[in-house]
């Protein structure tokens, strides 16, 4: 990718407390590009994003935000910012468009001009039928959508959004990521946080595995599933209360072999070729699947746990 | 304001905040206002005409007034008082913790600064407003006899801000509302009581006198009561005034910290 970074964080630190949330992480984000920070609750994505929007303090290291410094520019760079956090926090006891408008106003846009804008992201969000009513009469997913489009108001370069679709179902999910796609077709640089595997490969160019406070992979979604997982995965279940008694028996059908509390996952090239050899040797599982490794199985290997637990 | 370098061009960010709280009010005021208007009228129909008919019974006069005129500016001092009270807790937590405006507002050109420096404003706002209302009311009851009268709203307003900025810093730092009632229970309902607010300081015995003075709507009491009847040196006054500035200015250093804490952490 060429041009200069938009975004730079180095050995960034996140302590609170004792406890260090964020244990020195670097990253590099360029314009245009929808970056993803995938990893399991408690992984510190949170607190990351919070000190990447300028708003909180880092503990250790350095952001450079356009190339400005969050500790000295920090209202000039949230101005070019929009953040969708974890929580909506939105103002429920309002209609859909004073949320917006009045968020609108925080920025020093003229009333005309938070109006117009109002409206066009309604319309953008699919939420113009809505735009009179109490948001506390919307659902969790019209919720997300308002937060998006408050999140836009400012017209930002570059959108922060933590768990935008965590807690949704499939189609709410499925509306949310056509207008990510569209923002990104549009320019602006995305920052999306998951624990959601799918989510992570469908909208991010490149991402960062965090675990524990540390990145402990980095790369394209595909490049990693090369770089850390088989082509295919079989998953096999068996009538046991111990699926590990079944490892030794395994292991040698596979490339490397992962045993979960309720299934044992065998890393493979060919799944079907490995499947038929598997009850040729007279091993019956009660169910098998043949599927393509994702990022979860990359989360897997690195970590030895899964990403929703 | 201090604290508050514009890098970004345009309204001052705290200003900025302030209006989004007048936008807020103008959404969800409507019923408040006929009950501000209608509680001083019954508060003081019932106390001052009701009891104020009792002590003119047995006294006459309290400190050379009827018990009407003698309750009445203290009803502004208790009022500013409680909207300082009921502004800055359960508000505020909501802001911080429940639904996080304030963090959403932090992801905005808006410092830690502004958002307190806009919330205090309004709260000051509303205060000025209703202290000025409560001065008609109480001008109509003819408990205004002076000039210095016209420092009421003012007063009222300093009353509101002693109270607002400490309790929005003490909120910006808590995390549940447990201490919220046990403040109400043990120190805002006994001050609201025992602040020279209903008979006056000599009639307390003479061991409870300093323990009234130490509340800090005496303070407020006292200077609405001066004002209204032009009574009194101006030294103690100052003295009253000096109090309550300190607590807010206290307050807002105190808030300042706290709210940094909470939204930059
Ligand atoms: N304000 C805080 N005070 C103390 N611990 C916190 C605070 N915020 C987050 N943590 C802790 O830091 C860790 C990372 O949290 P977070 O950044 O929210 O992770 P994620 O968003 O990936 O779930 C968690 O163990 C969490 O409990
Ligand atoms: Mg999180």
């Amino acid at each position: 990718m060429t041009g200069t970074h938009v975004l730079e964080a180095h050995q960034l630190v996140k302590r609170f407390g004792e406890f260090e949330a964020v244990k020195g992480i670097d990253v590099e984000i360029d314009r245009g590009e929808s970056f993803g920070f995938l990893g399991p609750n408690g992984a510190g994505k949170t607190s990351t994003m919070r000190m990447i929007s300028a708003v909180s303090q880092p503990s250790g290291g350095t952001i450079s935000i356009f190339g400005l410094d969050p500790r000295t520019h920090g209202p000039e760079i949230r101005s070019r910012l929009g953040v969708v956090p974890q929580e909506d926090s939105l103002e429920l006891e309002l209609s859909v468009r004073h949320n917006l408008e009045m968020f609108g106003r925080y920025f020093d846009l003229s009333r005309r001009v938070v109006r117009e804008r109002a409206t066009e992201l309604l319309e953008f969000t699919q939420l113009t039928e809505r735009a009179n009513d109490k948001v506390d009469n919307l659902s969790g997913g019209m919720k997300r959508r308002l937060t998006i489009a408050r999140g836009l108001m400012n017209r930002p370069e570059i959108l922060i959004l933590d768990e935008p679709t965590t807690g949704l179902d499939p189609q709410a999910r499925h509306l949310l990521w056509d207008r990510l796609y569209r923002l990104k077709r549009e320019g602006v640089t995305l920052i999306i946080t998951t624990h959601y595997m799918d989510e992570a490969e469908q909208l991010c160019d490149r991402l960062v595995v965090m675990d524990q406070g540390s990145i402990v992979a980095e790369g394209a979604p595909r490049t990693l599933i090369e770089q850390f997982s088989t082509r295919e995965v079989v998953e096999l279940r068996f009538t046991t209360d111990d699926h590990e008694e079944y490892f030794d028996r395994l292991a040698p059908f596979a490339e490397r072999v992962e045993v979960l509390p309720d299934r044992v996952l065998l890393y493979v090239n060919n799944g079907d070729d490995t499947l038929r050899d598997v009850h040729a040797a007279h091993i019956t599982p009660t169910s098998a699947l043949v599927r393509r490794s994702s990022l979860e199985d990359v989360f897997l290997h690195l970590t030895g746990r899964t990403l929703t637990e | 304001m201090i604290g508050s370098t514009n890098t970004d061009v345009g309204r001052s960010r705290w200003l900025r905040s302030w209006g989004y709280h007048a936008e807020y009010y103008a959404q969800t005021w409507r019923g408040s206002v006929a009950s501000s208007v209608l509680f001083p009228i019954l508060y003081l129909a019932a106390l001052g005409i009701g009891v104020g008919h009792l002590v003119a019974h047995h006294h006459g006069v309290v400190d050379g007034q009827t018990y009407l005129h003698y309750i009445a500016p203290s009803l502004l001092a208790t009022t500013t008082m409680q909207l300082g009270e009921g502004e800055s807790l359960w508000p505020v937590l909501a802001c911080v913790k429940w639904i996080r405006t304030y963090h959403a507002a932090a992801t905005t050109p808006l410092e830690p600064d502004d958002i307190l420096f806009g919330k205090l404003a309004w709260v000051a706002t509303r205060a000025f407003v209703t202290a000025v209302l409560y001065t008609a009311i109480i001008a109509c009851f003819g408990a205004i006899q002076s000039w210095w009268s016209l420092t009421l709203p003012f007063i009222g307003t300093l009353v509101t801000l002693a109270f607002s900025a400490p309790l929005v810093a003490y909120a910006a730092r808590s995390q549940s509302d447990a201490s919220f009632t046990t403040l109400y229970r043990f120190a805002f309902v006994p001050m609201f009581l025992f602040s020279a607010t209903f008979y006056p300081l000599s009639e307390y015995p003479g061991y409870l006198r300093p323990v009234v003075q130490f509340f800090p709507l005496y303070h407020g009491v006292a200077l609405a009561r001066a004002a209204a009847f032009g009574q009194g040196s101006l030294v103690p006054q100052l003295g009253h005034v000096a109090v309550l500035v300190a607590m807010a200015v206290l307050g807002v250093m105190w808030g300042r910290r706290t709210m940094r804490r909470r939204l930059t952490d």
